[in-house]
């Protein structure tokens, strides 16, 4: 595949080496050949014991992480279209998250979910600047940008700032909340419902909600 | 517990859920989340008592002064009960 190198180009046979990179010109990972450090230790060690006591088993744990993995974001959308069709669903939502998301069947073990709604005068935003909570137990695993100081530390400050650099420039006149999720509970932005959806069927709506957006750093996309 | 409350400037050493940028800060109860275990116990596998939780509502103005983008825009953080003081309506900022 063509691409540029800033030291030398492809298309006129200049002699150059591609020692040591792969056909598209990047580095090979390294093979994993150290020693294992301190806490990849302690994480086999603890495992191991637990199997060893008969506490859990490696089939229970790979169920586990097979759990996790088919969590996505497709879930969260949902439960969101679902608020947007279904009015008496959304007051129940809004009042206990949890309890709504499990109504539709959703496995969420012991998240203590809280959703937020935007409207024409809110705008709500969710980070955790002490690590990196997110309700995963409905959307899967966080997008790397949510788990890093920059996002952390700068969208409770410059949250404008911030949410123009995902291409989302709100007016002075909606207010924006930022929820730091510093304990128990997790939570949901409901995005509000885009202008030229009311035809669509519950599970179009669905397409139309993306994480971003149920995190707070995009609207839900508009319908084509 | 009066609705406007100073989050306590305390620093103890530990396992805190109360974020640094929020201490001496002062704020409105938004909702009481009930009881919940104490991280700063349950943290180090001692038996914890549970204290109430709540979610408490600051303005930018007040976590940032000055420095705020808009100080109207609001940051809302779950807070356990111990670091909280209620804060009389004069006294407020």
């Amino acid at each position: 595949m063509p691409h540029d190198h800033p030291d030398h180009n492809h298309d006129n046979n200049v002699p150059h080496s591609h020692d040591g990179l792969s056909p598209s010109g990047h580095p090979y990972r390294q093979d994993q050949d150290q020693p294992l450090t301190y806490w990849q230790n302690m994480e086999i060690s603890i495992r191991e014991l637990l199997i060893d006591k008969g506490i859990t088993t490696e089939l229970e744990v790979m169920h586990t992480i097979d759990q996790m993995d088919s969590r996505s974001p497709a879930d969260g959308a949902k439960v969101v279209a679902r608020a947007w069709v279904d009015p008496a669903f959304r007051a129940r939502l809004l009042a206990d998250a949890s309890a709504a998301s499990r109504e539709m069947g959703f496995d969420i073990g012991a998240l203590k979910l809280i959703a937020v709604e935007n409207t024409d005068r809110v705008h709500n935003v969710i980070v955790c600047t002490l690590c990196s909570c997110y309700p995963r137990n409905l959307l899967g695993f966080p997008p790397d940008w949510y788990k890093q100081r920059a996002y952390r530390s700068r969208v409770v400050k410059t949250p404008r700032a911030v949410l123009r650099e995902f291409g989302l420039d709100l007016p002075d006149d909606v207010t924006i909340r930022v929820h730091d999720s510093t304990a128990d509970m997790r939570y949901i932005v409901i995005p509000a419902r885009p202008a030229g959806s009311e035809t669509l069927s519950e599970a179009e709506l669905a397409e139309l909600i993306s994480r971003d957006s149920m995190i707070g750093v995009a609207r839900a996309q508009s319908p084509a | 517990m009066s609705d406007r409350v100073r989050v306590s400037t305390m620093i103890p050493p530990g396992h805190v859920r109360t974020p640094y940028y929020l201490r001496g800060k002062v704020g409105e109860i938004e909702r009481n989340l009930g009881a919940f275990g104490n991280p700063e116990q349950l943290a180090y596998g001692l038996a914890a008592e549970t204290t109430p939780l709540l979610r408490v509502r600051f303005t930018m103005q007040e976590v940032w002064g000055s420095a705020a983008e808009n100080p109207n825009d609001l940051l809302e953080a779950e807070i356990f009960a111990h670091w909280l003081t209620p804060v009389e309506g004069s006294d407020a900022p």
